[in-house]
């Protein structure tokens, strides 16, 4: 039981701009934590919302967006403004449902950006780290109180 | 079937606001016909009967059990429990006991501030003792026992073995005499199924002129007067026709109201909000990201709008408590 908390920490990010940061991150031999498990996907206008919320549910404790700059960085040229509308929208949902806004980052990342990736995996576990665990399928256990 | 070859039919309510019993007397005269071809032994609110004669029947015993409503109390899972247990075929039927409908929006809150709205805040009770029920009260007489209130609604799916589901809130008349009609057929489905539906979106059945989406700015129903033949999402009404499944006809559309999303999520969608968030926001007229976030901003109730029907059983099911 008394085990230290490790965050466990889902990044879906796109295969053009942060995934390139990310592998030259790695290629650069830059430390980063342990904690986030990256989902690569075409780009960060194909990640639903549903994702995101699947995380949670399945036992994530934070969740990371991350793409191409816009305007004009975006492989497919306009995937990231689909990102830009939904994710304001979805923030609001989650705290709604009482998760933390500290939980969810979502933003942009371009290739070129390996540092600011692995700095980001730095801080974002870190905060995480802070705020706890999420431990979502807890929410259905207790019938009554 | 019964000695007369009668189907046996078991009908009940749990938490649910009757609307699909009222569905059930909408069958009209059709009621006949099902009255023909059934044997109905077992429906509180229409006849007389009690939960002992359920009790005293063998298992197995009712051919067909119509349960509607959400699992909100003890007893809604006793009786749950129950009926599967006497019932060939358990069939969820409505939004409440396929989803968790309105009362499962009470998942948004926990129970102690639910009890406490009730009985103690809103404006019309007069509770000047603060008394909040109790599962277990002492009276002079002994003890009063009555259900315990569950800190969260769920669907009949949750608590039992479900083997159809027919959406809806209300299930349509006309989907229902279907799914009846397959019943007597002995045509089902396999199980697991949502029947008395169809396996496309509102949209599909809506007769409205679709031109394209681009989002300005959201408005509230009461807030604008929507030209009735254009589609209702393009003129900024939040319609959830495109993340909902069809069946009922695109009822509220044809008069002019958006779809609310009553039919739960279209098949191979999981989670109803969570898509037809993604369907909303990405249709939003906005090329910056402060626009967007404006724009966005100004909907009401994001997660009360896009999880009307289906909370319980969605992704996250409740709010955090």
């Amino acid at each position: 039981m008394t085990e230290p908390f490790e965050p466990r920490i889902i990044a879906f990010i796109c295969n053009w701009c942060t995934y390139t940061a990310a592998d030259n991150a790695g290629v650069g031999r830059m430390e980063q934590p342990p904690n986030v498990d990256i989902i690569r996907v075409m780009c960060s206008g194909r990640i639903e919302p549903a994702f995101i919320l699947k995380a949670f549910a399945l036992g994530a404790d934070g969740v990371i967006v991350s793409g191409c700059h816009p305007p004009g960085d975006c492989h497919y040229s306009n995937g990231n403004f689909k990102t830009f509308r939904r994710m304001p929208l979805l923030e609001q949902l989650l705290a709604q449902f009482g998760i933390e806004k500290e939980r969810f980052h979502w933003g942009w990342i371009s290739g070129a950006e390996a540092v600011r990736w692995a700095q980001l995996t730095h801080e974002f576990t870190e905060r995480i780290r802070a705020l706890g665990p999420l431990n979502w399928s807890r929410q259905l256990e207790s019938k009554e109180e | 079937m019964a000695g007369n070859g009668k189907l046996k039919l078991g009908l009940y309510w749990a938490a649910s606001c009757g609307g699909c019993e009222i569905a059930v007397v909408e069958l009209r005269e059709k009621i006949l016909l099902l009255d023909e071809a059934a044997e109905i032994l077992f429906w509180p609110v229409a006849m007389d009967f009690k939960v002992k004669d359920v009790e005293a029947m063998p298992d197995g015993h009712l051919d067909v059990c119509l349960f509607n409503g959400a699992i909100r109390t003890s007893e809604n899972e006793h009786m749950a429990h129950l009926l599967r247990r006497k019932s060939k075929v358990l069939v969820a039927f409505g939004s409440c006991a396929y989803e968790g409908c309105i009362p499962g929006l009470a998942n948004f809150f926990e129970k102690s501030s639910i009890l406490r709205r009730v009985y103690l805040e809103v404006p019309t009770v007069e509770n000047p003792e603060g008394i909040i029920p109790q599962p277990v009260t002492p009276v002079p007489e002994g003890e009063i026992e009555i259900p315990h209130f569950y800190n969260t609604v769920k669907t009949l799916g949750q608590v039992t073995d479900v083997d159809y589901f027919v959406p809806g809130c209300p299930p349509q008349p006309h989907q229902i005499w279907a799914v009846v009609e397959a019943i007597l057929s002995g045509q089902l489905p396999p199980k697991g199924s949502v029947v008395g539906a169809t396996e496309k979106t509102v949209c599909d059945e809506c007769q409205r002129i679709r031109e394209e989406k681009r989002i300005k700015k959201f408005y509230r129903y009461h807030e604008i007067i929507p030209d009735p033949e254009r589609c209702l999402l393009e003129q900024g009404i939040i319609c959830a026709g495109l993340a909902t499944r069809g069946g009922c006809g695109a009822l509220c559309p044809t008069v002019n109201q958006p779809c609310r999303g009553c039919y739960g999520p279209p098949p191979n969608v999981v989670d109803q909000g969570a898509a037809l968030l993604s369907a909303v926001a990405s249709v939003v007229d906005a090329d910056t990201e402060e626009e967007a976030a404006r724009i966005v901003g100004e909907i009401l109730d994001p997660a009360g709008t896009l999880y009307r029907f289906g909370l319980p059983a969605s992704t996250l099911h409740r709010a955090r408590m």
